[in-house]
């Protein structure tokens, strides 16, 4: 036990500095534009029917790359998306993904994004439709109802389904190791294999993914607390 | 004054408007009655174009709309400015304080700066005494107070007309008599109002003009006293239905 204690004053500090480094860079980097993703493929899929032609024809299309987008990133494990873009596309002269950041952040922003629409959807749907109506009749243009109406109501009925997602996603971030960023748990393997405390590494790299995902549920908690100022 | 002509919906097999002509007259009341389903808030909701019939015509002023064209958005807006909108549901913004859903129109929609719209919705918040509501948010109301300040909202555009559509059905009597005294109010001042009501006693009480609706069609389209004196069974019946 003393050698448990011994080894976490040794190491935790490395571990939370590589958390602080990497994983949590990764994590809000990759949320962030996944929840960019998540609003306009939601946005995409709930769009109504325009009046013109060409205004069919170019939903038509953004609605079908949409539905394509997220069934291609529910349908395969993020871990062949990791291997697809960093070691597939490079190998098909794409360079720009030879970065391992680069390709982490698009397969976890890719994917995170996809689920994420999921929830915005039906976020968005849960406004009931007679607060678009009292908008509309206050003579507020689409985009607008979008933006003062529509989109702040469903952002907080979307905060838990997100804080899942962003959640889930710290954790995830632990498959860039497989692209070789030296994110924190990719660390503790690498000390793992130097002094032989396996068990004790792997502990103690839990128990940092614990401490920065309790944080989160904290905030997660927070957030609802100051959104439930309007709402019961 | 607002004309419409030959007005014609259809849902499914049901027409919910049956070649609808009337006018509404700027500075009076006109109360919408009629038993359910009958049309009433298909007629209130073409007024302003959140339901768009198949077929007629409406014309503001010198505009006229034709609803077997397709309209554009700049017309949509265009003729929203005229009215304002009280729903039968609940609908101020939950997640806007009331001062905050009397402004957000005019500062969207009609560019004011937050100062200006601020001072008109306090204005109007105290004219009617509710300015101790002001930063209250929605669910924090009575149905009653939810409705007036609905109608605030609504006022706060300072529309030609006021729709209301059975803003009362959904409160109890107390409720109910706190937002009909806001009306009548209004009516007094003679302001532009289209209500759809079942309060006979109300419309009784404020209606300048009554049309009365039965299977999308106008059976009654005229004054009040009139629609109240009327021999016509169809109407006596309605009333009669309403008042036991």
């Amino acid at each position: 036990m003393t050698d448990f204690f011994h080894l976490a004053a040794q190491y935790l500090p490395q571990l939370f500095q590589a958390a602080l480094t990497y994983t949590l860079p990764l994590t809000l980097i990759s949320f962030s534009l996944a929840l960019v993703f998540a609003v306009l493929t939601a946005m995409i899929r709930l769009a109504k029917r325009p009046d013109t032609r060409i205004g069919r024809v170019l939903l038509g299309g953004l609605k079908g790359i949409a539905f394509f987008y997220v069934w291609l990133f529910r349908a395969t494990p993020m871990i062949v998306q990791l291997f697809i873009v960093f070691y597939g596309l490079p190998n098909a002269h794409i360079n720009f993904f030879a970065n391992a950041w680069v390709s982490a952040i698009t397969v976890f922003s890719l994917n995170t994004g996809a689920y994420a629409s999921e929830s915005v959807r039906a976020a968005i749907l849960s406004v009931p439709h007679v607060q678009v109506e009292a908008a509309e009749s206050l003579g507020m243009r689409p985009r607008q109802v979008y933006a003062n109406v529509i989109l702040p109501q469903a952002a907080r009925i979307s905060i838990p389904p997100l804080s899942n997602a962003l959640i889930g996603l710290l954790k995830d971030t632990a498959l860039a190791s497989v692209i070789t960023i030296v994110e924190m748990f990719y660390l503790s393997q690498q000390i793992a294999a130097e002094n032989y405390k396996i068990l004790t590494m792997y502990l103690l790299a839990a128990f940092v993914y614990a401490v920065l995902t309790t944080a989160l549920s904290l905030a997660q908690h927070q957030l609802e607390r100051y959104t439930s100022r309007f709402a019961q | 004054m607002i004309t419409v002509n030959n007005l014609m919906q259809q849902y499914g097999d049901r027409r919910a408007l049956d070649q609808v002509s009337t006018d509404f007259p700027a500075g009076q009341t006109t109360v919408i009655l009629g038993p359910s389903g009958s049309g009433k808030s298909t007629l209130l909701r073409a007024l302003n174009l959140l339901s768009r019939p198949d077929a007629g015509t409406l014309t503001l002023g010198t505009q006229t709309i034709d609803f077997s064209q397709p309209i554009d958005q700049a017309t949509i807006l265009a003729v929203r400015q005229h009215f304002g909108m009280v729903f039968q549901e609940k609908a101020l913004f939950t997640h806007l304080n009331v001062l905050k859903n009397l402004t957000q129109g005019p500062i969207k929609v009609k560019g004011q700066s937050k100062a200006q719209a601020n001072q008109t919705a306090t204005a109007l918040l105290a004219q009617f005494d509710m300015s101790a509501l002001a930063t209250r948010y929605p669910y924090q109301l009575s149905g009653g107070q939810q409705q007036r300040v609905a109608i605030l909202r609504a006022l706060a555009m300072q529309p030609d007309y006021l729709l209301l559509d059975e803003p009362t059905s959904a409160l109890d009597p107390e409720l109910e008599a706190q937002v009909l005294r806001i009306l009548r109010d209004l009516a007094q001042q003679k302001k532009s109002l289209i209500i759809v009501t079942h309060n006979m006693a109300f419309a009784r009480a404020v209606a300048d003009k009554i049309i009365f609706m039965e299977h999308g069609r106008i059976d009654y389209d005229g004054s009040a006293a009139g629609f109240f004196n009327a021999k016509d069974p169809r109407i006596q019946r309605f009333l009669h239905a309403m008042t036991f």
